[in-house]
């Protein structure tokens, strides 16, 4: 059997919180020895190499050069038995699942989460991850506390919603152990849950029979870190006493399946998730492309004050347009679409309004103009949303342009497209047409100020020189990011992106 | 014997060239200045040579093995001794298991020599633990962290010893020995223990190893003399040898350890040396020195010598080179589980030696903290 060991990023210093990846010496494949220098960190302190603690195949890195890790995250998976038998890659016994305490961690391998110590570091780091005050709060009020009969017993029920809320505004005062001058990342305080009424002197007594569950603090600990709640399990130890056995049997119950994935599949559907016991619901880790356009779509949204500008045109003319081009010998090779007319008309449009075509600096205060175009085309792809861009746009003819978007999409679509194929982007189009959308409110790529939808192309009855006429018909949409591009310019640039779809002619006079 | 003070090495056109028995390209030096020190090695066999080189070598591999570990999180620091192997194991050698130790934090060769099991050092730096062993045991004292402050509890020490009546008797005499860094002597304690030793003619020799660097002070920033010379206007003379020899600091070591024990008074030895690694695993020295510098140490260093010396008189060969090579390699993956086998100790474990006996006060605080631990619903306490 494979058996995966996890690296986590260890402190190279004293109180060290984070470093940052400066550069692998490995890559996945490659076959480690313990004390092999595996990769260099740069710490707040200092440049150190980082040896590696096991011997094996390293089968996972995690964490590209650049970024900043924190501390506890794993960063390597190493299979140190990779001679063994073949074993499915996820395995579906009981131990695969992880506590749902973890599931805001870097919980990057499913395959393996012991029930031991490394289920605690999991633990730790979905705490550092800053889940720790409020979910700690609702475990102590989930808490049984006093019989709620005499009115102490409430007054502690409350004095413990305070400690569990006061546990996580005051943080700051139990931050001790960082070297000075470091800093702490916010969030990365634990404070220990407090028993209720937990005592704080000798004089004070706990009387047993209050707890409504009967157990011993390592099986509560044990319950916590599968997510078991003890109301729930069935005791059979003496005196209704929970046991271990007890706890890892309703584990074993209500644990998770791993879905089956058949070979060929290409894109088996939510494959890395596993199931719930009663089969109602799938969980699916949040990793890779999901993971970044969540990241992105979020900075994105909350940072730029989005605002979106709406326009019905006729496209008749440009349908023609296409027509002829696909019948046209030099187009012969490439594939024309309405797609492709819009992305010409978007940048004959910045061409005119090259302000649009800008970034917002908000470290430096500054505005910053492209006097360069990587149009981006978002993509649909089985891994999620990517949005690549073809660099120099604004140097292209329609033919290389039509050359660039096909390469692009069939790239995105293969699930090949390299990362610097997706920096530096200045403006995107989405064709939410292509699902029969007539428009949305696209949220912009970060690091861009506009971003155009291109709806679906429907025949629909439309007053043409005076008459009711059975037109084509589109719909744009551009938001825009206010910050930096007014109500006006992005006005007038959709505008220009109408007019030359109306009439493509136009591109003559502008181009 | 006195020559040896006086003359701290008039061998060339330097004043203060440290004593020196084997050079760096591992040859044998004979002069006039170190015949105190060949005296003391006349007795040495090439298997007492072939234990200091292996010893060194150990010390080398368990500076790898705890630097890796600390690198992959499994110590909270390290301080490597990497280039001080010779100053350390030479000098260890020189102490009789009767002798008392006080070690700074460094001293990982020394403790070898003593019998220690160095796995146990590691307990402290894993932070498990406030010290690892029993000072007694090996005649080893406990780490101390706080710099030069251990030089007056030495001194301490050695003035029991002098109530004890175990100094200048005919056998059976006991002496102390501190090592401090260079960075220690700009400690007023060190000061300190230097006046206290003088005028009580204390049975302790001060083993300074000089490796040049306090964190990233230089020796240029913290004096101005030579500093061999620091316990003179305390009316301790000093010695400098060359801590990159085995066999000058073994020599130094054990003459001044003599010197000592038949109640001659403290001696202070500077061992001229190198710290080849990094204070700690905290701290980067490529930040405060060149890569010259570094350089020009590796030629000098204290192992390679030794091996050069041993090969020329044909007591190593490969064969020995490839057992001994095993043998470490053992070693290493002993350090390494044992310091990965090391569990968290009981939270109430930090009363446990406040105290020699039974104390009141400490058992009701002991209490206390026992039944504020059992509070918490996270119950796996203790040092996280």
């Amino acid at each position: 059997m494979p058996t995966y060991e996890r690296f986590p990023m260890p402190d190279a210093g004293e109180g060290l919180t984070e470093a940052e990846i400066v550069e692998w010496k490995i890559k996945v494949g490659d076959t480690v020895t313990v004390n092999q220098v595996i990769l260099e960190v740069e710490t707040a302190k200092s440049l150190v190499e980082l040896p590696s603690p096991f011997a094996g195949v390293v089968t996972e890195l995690i964490g590209a050069e650049g970024d900043l890790i924190d501390v506890g995250t794993i960063i390597m998976v190493v299979d140190t038995d990779p001679h063994g038998a073949a074993a499915p890659e996820i395995n579906d016994d009981s131990a695969s699942v992880p506590a749902p305490d973890a599931v805001g961690a870097e919980n990057l391998t499913t395959q393996d989460t012991p029930l031991d110590e490394s289920t605690a570091e999991e633990l730790d780091a979905s705490e550092r991850a800053g889940n720790d005050g409020s979910a700690q709060a609702a475990e102590l009020l989930a808490q049984p506390t006093q019989p709620a009969t005499t009115a102490p017993a409430t007054a502690q029920g409350g004095a413990a919603l305070e400690d569990a809320l006061s546990s996580k505004i005051e943080e700051p005062e139990e931050s001790g152990s960082v070297l000075v001058g470091y800093g702490i990342s916010h969030g990365s305080t634990k404070r220990r849950p407090r028993r209720t009424g937990a005592a704080d002197s000798l004089t004070v007594n706990k009387p047993a029979g209050n707890e409504a569950v009967r157990t011993k603090p390592p099986v509560r600990k044990l319950a916590r870190d599968l997510g078991i709640e003890l109301n729930s399990v069935d005791p059979t130890g003496p005196g209704g006493l929970i046991t271990r056995e007890d706890v890892l049997a309703a584990s074993a119950a209500t644990s998770a399946r791993a879905l089956t994935t058949y070979e060929g599949d290409d894109s088996p559907w939510l494959a890395s998730g596993t199931v719930t016991h009663d089969g109602r619901q799938t969980r699916v880790p949040v990793k890779s492309v999901r993971r970044r356009t969540a990241e992105a779509m979020v900075s994105s949204a909350f940072t730029a004050p989005h605002v979106t500008v709406f326009h019905t045109v006729d496209v008749t003319k440009t349908m023609r347009l296409v027509k002829a081009l696909r019948e046209d010998r030099e187009f012969s090779d490439v594939r024309v679409t309405p797609l492709l007319i819009a992305a010409k008309a978007l940048l004959l449009a910045v061409s005119r309004h090259p302000e649009i075509n800008a970034s917002w600096d908000d470290e430096n205060q500054e505005i910053v103009y492209k006097h360069y175009v990587n149009l981006g085309i978002a993509a649909a792809t089985p891994r999620g949303l990517i949005v690549p861009n073809i660099k120099n746009a604004h140097r292209l003819g329609l033919k290389g342009l039509a050359q660039g978007i096909s390469d692009l999409t069939a790239t995105a679509r293969s699930g090949k497209t390299p990362a610097a194929d997706m920096m530096d982007g200045t403006i995107t189009i989405t064709n939410v047409g292509v699902f029969g959308i007539d428009t949305g409110t696209p949220i912009l790529n970060p690091g861009e100020s506009a971003i155009l939808a291109f709806g679906a192309i429907r025949e629909q009855p439309w007053v043409h020189k005076g008459k009711i006429k059975k037109r084509w018909v589109t719909q744009l949409a551009l938001s825009f990011d206010h910050r930096l591009v007014d109500g006006e310019l992005g006005a007038r640039t959709l505008a220009d992106v109408a007019a030359v779809l109306e009439e493509p002619s136009r591109g003559l006079v502008w181009g | 014997m006195t020559d040896l003070l006086s003359t701290p090495g008039l061998s060339s056109t330097d004043e203060h060239a440290p004593l020196q028995l084997i050079d760096p390209q591992g040859h044998r030096v004979i002069t006039e200045e170190n015949a105190t020190l060949r005296a003391q090695v006349s007795d040495l066999t090439l298997d007492d040579l072939r234990t200091f080189y292996k010893d060194m070598m150990l010390a080398r591999r368990f500076d790898a093995e705890a630097t890796a570990l600390q690198r992959q999180g499994e110590l909270a620091l390290y301080a490597p001794l990497l280039g001080q192997e010779a100053a350390q194991i030479g000098s260890g050698h020189a102490l009789r298991p009767t002798d008392m130790v006080f070690p700074s934090y460094r001293e990982h060769g020394v403790a070898h020599t003593r019998g220690m099991d160095l796995a146990k050092i590691l307990q402290l730096f894993r932070g498990v633990d406030h010290g690892g062993w029993d000072s007694f045991e090996k005649n080893f004292h406990l780490y101390t962290l706080v710099i030069g402050s251990h030089a007056l509890h030495a001194t301490g020490y050695a003035m029991g010893l002098q109530r004890d009546a175990k100094v200048g008797r005919a056998a059976g005499d006991e002496a102390v020995m501190v090592y401090l860094g260079d960075g220690a002597t700009s400690q007023g304690d060190v000061s300190e223990a230097l006046g206290f030793a003088a005028v009580n003619n204390a049975p302790i020799v001060f083993f300074v190893q000089n490796n040049q660097w306090a964190i990233s002070v230089p020796n240029s920033k913290q004096f101005k003399g030579e500093l061999y010379t620091r316990g003179e206007g305390f009316g301790v003379p000093g010695i400098r040898v060359d801590g990159n020899d085995v066999l000058a600091s073994f020599a130094a070591a054990r003459w001044a350890l003599d010197h000592a024990r038949s109640g001659e008074g403290p001696v202070l030895i500077e061992a001229l040396t190198y710290r080849m690694g990094a204070h700690t695993t905290s701290d980067d020295p490529t930040k405060y020195r060149t890569r010259e510098e570094e350089q020009h140490w590796r030629d000098r260093d204290p192992i390679a010598r030794v091996k050069a010396l041993l090969e020329s008189e044909n007591a190593w060969n490969d064969t020995d080179e490839t057992a001994l090579a095993a043998e470490l390699e053992g070693f290493g993956e002993y350090i390494r589980g044992y310091v990965k086998s090391l569990g968290r100790p009981e939270s109430t474990s930090i009363f446990d030696h406040v105290y020699a006996t039974d104390n009141a006060l400490v058992r009701e605080d002991r209490e206390w903290f026992a039944q504020y631990e059992a509070s918490f619903m996270d119950t796996s306490g203790g040092a996280r």
